[in-house]
């Protein structure tokens, strides 16, 4: 297989992984973080149909960020499981304390910390680490992320 | 030590935190940065540790307020002998897309004086995280007057001279002339730089703002009865109550004011009740707050999500359950009243009452917004099977009492509601693609049904009682007609009325909860009050008995229009926290009863002596 195709297979592996991870720990009511979701939102206020769109967005989200794990192993000239779960905790480190403390200013449904209280919009803001959304979400995404590092990095071959 | 009473206050608020105002222009109580966070000012708890901050003339003054027409902003006037000083007080609301960055958090005070001159009296004493920590203040020169706690600065602007005080504390004297402003601009930063907003001219483009802010959202209501102004003035103290990152609703913006003076029934009100759910989403539908309705019953759908099948008695805004309860020895209390507890125990009781109201909530969005998504519905399915397991067992019921569980009737009630609701929704087809036991949920409703005409019905007293096969009663028992159970004109129901307000009314209409209270000495009950006047409007009574009864509650307002959770058998003065969510959704939910049964035409008329109201007098 060439490099490209071995990205796209188990990127796309890893990502069906993680997303699976992601919304199992929400359906056992460890956390009410729902990545596809918070995405799907972002284009249709559609409950259900958001859950379709955010699916496919993130998806593709994962591959982009497989890529970048890839990227590194690249770099390092060498994969394996614990490299890559090493970057699993980096990337889940910036989901958790960049992206989701982000996501309210960009994200034309989701309330923002800041709001006055005349504007009502219906999406709560996850907070740091998403501790707004059960004070379980931090385990839960880190697990999933290392899962998804780990995976990435014991499948994908140089 | 000055005298503070619970009816002299005021709030003002942002959608995250509130503050208490007394008549004699103190801020007793403000929590930042969310309403149950630490307190920067408990003078309301303690006078002496609890820290407030003042700005009154020197002199004695004959004092008056209002609210500026359909706005949370506070104005209180101050008339003395040599003149009159006006301060107006708010929580600035901004512009959505401003030039200016905002500060987190902002309470603006802003001071004119209107006639004479008058010296003006400032007194600043923050004691952060109730009081229990040190204030350090430092003098920033024109930055302001720095104090830093616990990651958080907050900092205090005037454009008149502070000097440190003896005690702690800044302290401050300014003579105003007629024309002559000062300001105030205390704010709160953690996470950045802190914004430092502009004084004068500025602070009053601010209140500007704020005032169209909070008019343009006052215009939005739909009601146009008689009592505009009460129903106006809930909507708006619901608002404020309503952290809006997330929409929940808190039951009241403080903690431990107590509901006897000197007792122990002090407890923290700072969350969001799940019991609250139906009555709050009905009286935002019902004033055309669609957006604020749905975004409340939204949050319920997701606060409950972490614990479903079972639900907490009550969550934090942020839905989180919060179980620890801890008691603050170095405060006073309010009037004496100890302990003064922060968190609540409560949210580990059973109330099966929860269900029908959480159920209840979400089937008015439904009837509203036609669909439910797939979640939604899954949930409501197992909230439904759970309450076909569990109906039957003892609970602590909607009063939440802590000396044990029984079998209460307003919980078999509420359980026959979520059913109820819930066939409802598959008699419209909202199902469709999700299996639902209809069966079973119908089987369990219908011996619901025969369990509260035959046990709950003591035929002794000819009334519905409190708990299965008892002879007492409860007020929660008015709600019957609300929730469709019985006919508000039924004998049953009538004469059930009657027997709550011989045992349970004192003068004026007013209700205690239980007869737990009668014996207790607690305060009235300010919703029950208006759950009868909803009674009345529905047909227990005539519409003009209704209006009077209506009426009567209305009086029980402080001079602001805000009502605490209960209000005083003896003075009618506010007991319990304040405001409370709870007592305005009655007021609204009264008002729009009695719109809805307004006789076309039929003139307005002095309030009747209605016979039997003064039963308990």
């Amino acid at each position: 297989m060439s490099g490209v195709l071995r990205w796209a297979v188990w990127g796309f592996a890893s990502t069906l992984v993680l997303t699976g991870l992601l919304t199992g720990s929400q359906r056992l009511r460890l956390t009410r973080l729902n990545l596809p979701f918070l995405l799907g939102t972002l284009v249709t206020p559609d409950r259900d149909r958001a859950k379709a769109y955010g699916l496919g967005l993130h998806l593709l989200g994962g591959m982009l960020f497989s890529g970048l794990y890839v990227a590194a192993f690249t770099a390092w000239g060498r994969a394996s499981w614990w490299l890559g779960g090493l970057v699993g905790v980096l990337h889940a480190g910036f989901v958790l304390l960049v992206v989701l403390p982000v996501l309210p200013a960009v994200h034309p449904r989701m309330a923002s910390e800041s709001q006055d209280p005349t504007e009502v919009r219906q999406l709560e803001p996850p907070g740091v680490l998403g501790l707004h959304y059960g004070v379980r979400t931090p385990l839960a995404a880190l697990v999933a992320h290392v899962v998804f590092g780990v995976l990435l990095g014991a499948l994908y071959r140089l | 030590m000055r005298p503070v009473r619970i009816h002299d206050h005021a709030v003002i608020g942002d959608g995250h935190s509130a503050a208490l105002v007394s008549r004699d222009g103190a801020v007793d109580w403000l929590c930042w940065p969310r309403f149950d966070s630490p307190s920067l000012f408990a003078g309301i708890l303690d006078p002496e540790v609890g820290g407030a901050w003042c700005l009154r003339p020197a002199e004695p003054a004959r004092v008056t307020r209002e609210y500026l027409p359909d706005t949370n902003v506070l104005q209180t006037r101050f008339e003395t002998d040599g003149g009159v000083l006006v301060v107006t007080d708010l929580m600035p609301v901004h512009e959505a897309h401003s030039r200016w960055p905002r500060p987190e958090r902002e309470l603006l005070r802003c001071v004119v004086c209107e006639r004479g001159e008058v010296a003006l009296d400032v007194r600043y004493e923050p004691r952060p995280d109730y009081g229990r920590a040190r204030a350090d203040i430092r003098d920033g020169g024109r930055l302001g007057w720095r104090l830093e706690h616990a990651g958080w600065l907050y900092t205090l602007r005037a454009d008149v001279p502070l000097r440190p005080a003896a005690g702690g504390g800044l302290v401050g004297r300014e003579s105003l002339r007629v024309g002559q402003r000062a300001h105030f601009s205390l704010t709160a930063t953690d996470d950045a730089p802190a914004v430092l907003p502009p004084l004068g001219r500025f602070s009053w483009e601010r209140v500007e703002r704020t005032v169209e802010a909070w008019r343009r959202w006052a215009a939005r209501c739909r009601y146009t009865g008689p009592y505009r102004e009460a129903v106006v003035r809930s909507a708006l103290a619901l608002k404020l109550l309503t952290f809006g990152p997330s929409g929940a609703v808190v039951a009241a913006a403080t903690t431990s004011l107590p509901e006897t003076l000197g007792g122990k029934d002090n407890w923290d009100y700072r969350f969001c009740w799940v019991r609250d759910a139906s009555f709050t989403a009905r009286a935002l539908y019902g004033l055309g707050y669609e957006a604020e309705a749905e975004a409340f019953v939204s949050w319920l759908l997701r606060a409950t999500w972490l614990t479903q099948p079972r639900m907490g008695v009550f969550y934090d805004v942020y839905g989180r359950l919060r179980e620890r309860e801890e008691e603050l020895p170095h405060l006073r209390g309010y009037a004496g009243s100890r302990p003064v507890r922060v968190g609540n125990a409560a949210a580990t009781q059973l109330q099966l009452d929860s269900y029908g109201e959480v159920i209840d909530a979400v089937a008015q969005l439904a009837r509203r917004s036609g669909r439910l998504a797939r979640d939604e519905l899954r949930m409501l399915v197992r909230l439904g099977e759970y309450v076909t397991k569990s109906w039957d067992a003892p609970d602590e019921g909607i009063w939440e009492t802590r000396s044990g569980r029984r079998r209460h009737t307003f919980s078999r009630l509420s359980c026959w509601v979520a059913l109820e609701r819930l066939l409802e929704l598959h008699r419209r087809g909202m199902f469709r693609g999700v299996k639902a036991p209809v069966e079973r949920f119908r089987d369990v409703r219908e011996r619901l049904w025969e369990e509260l005409r035959t046990r709950a019905w003591n035929p002794r007293l000819e009334s519905y009682v409190r708990v299965l096969d008892g002879d007492e009663v409860d007020a929660d028992l008015l709600l019957m007609a609300w929730y469709g159970f019985e006919d508000a004109r039924s004998e049953r129901m009538r004469s059930t009325h009657r027997r709550i307000l011989e045992r349970l009314g004192v003068r004026d209409g007013l209700l205690f909860r239980n007869e737990d209270d009668v014996h207790e000495g607690e305060g009235a009950f300010g919703v029950c009050g208006f759950w009868r006047v909803g009674l009345l409007a529905k047909g227990a009574g005539s519409f003009m008995e209704a209006e009077a009864a209506f009426r009567r509650q209305l009086a029980y307002a402080n001079d602001v229009g805000l009502y605490a959770e209960e209000i005083s058998p003896d003075t009618g003065e506010a007991r319990g926290n304040f405001p409370q969510a709870f007592t305005h959704v009655g007021l609204i939910s009264a008002a729009l009863e009695l719109e809805e049964a307004r006789p076309w035409r039929e003139p307005l008329l002095e309030a009747p002596e209605i016979p039997g109201e003064e039963a308990r007098a």
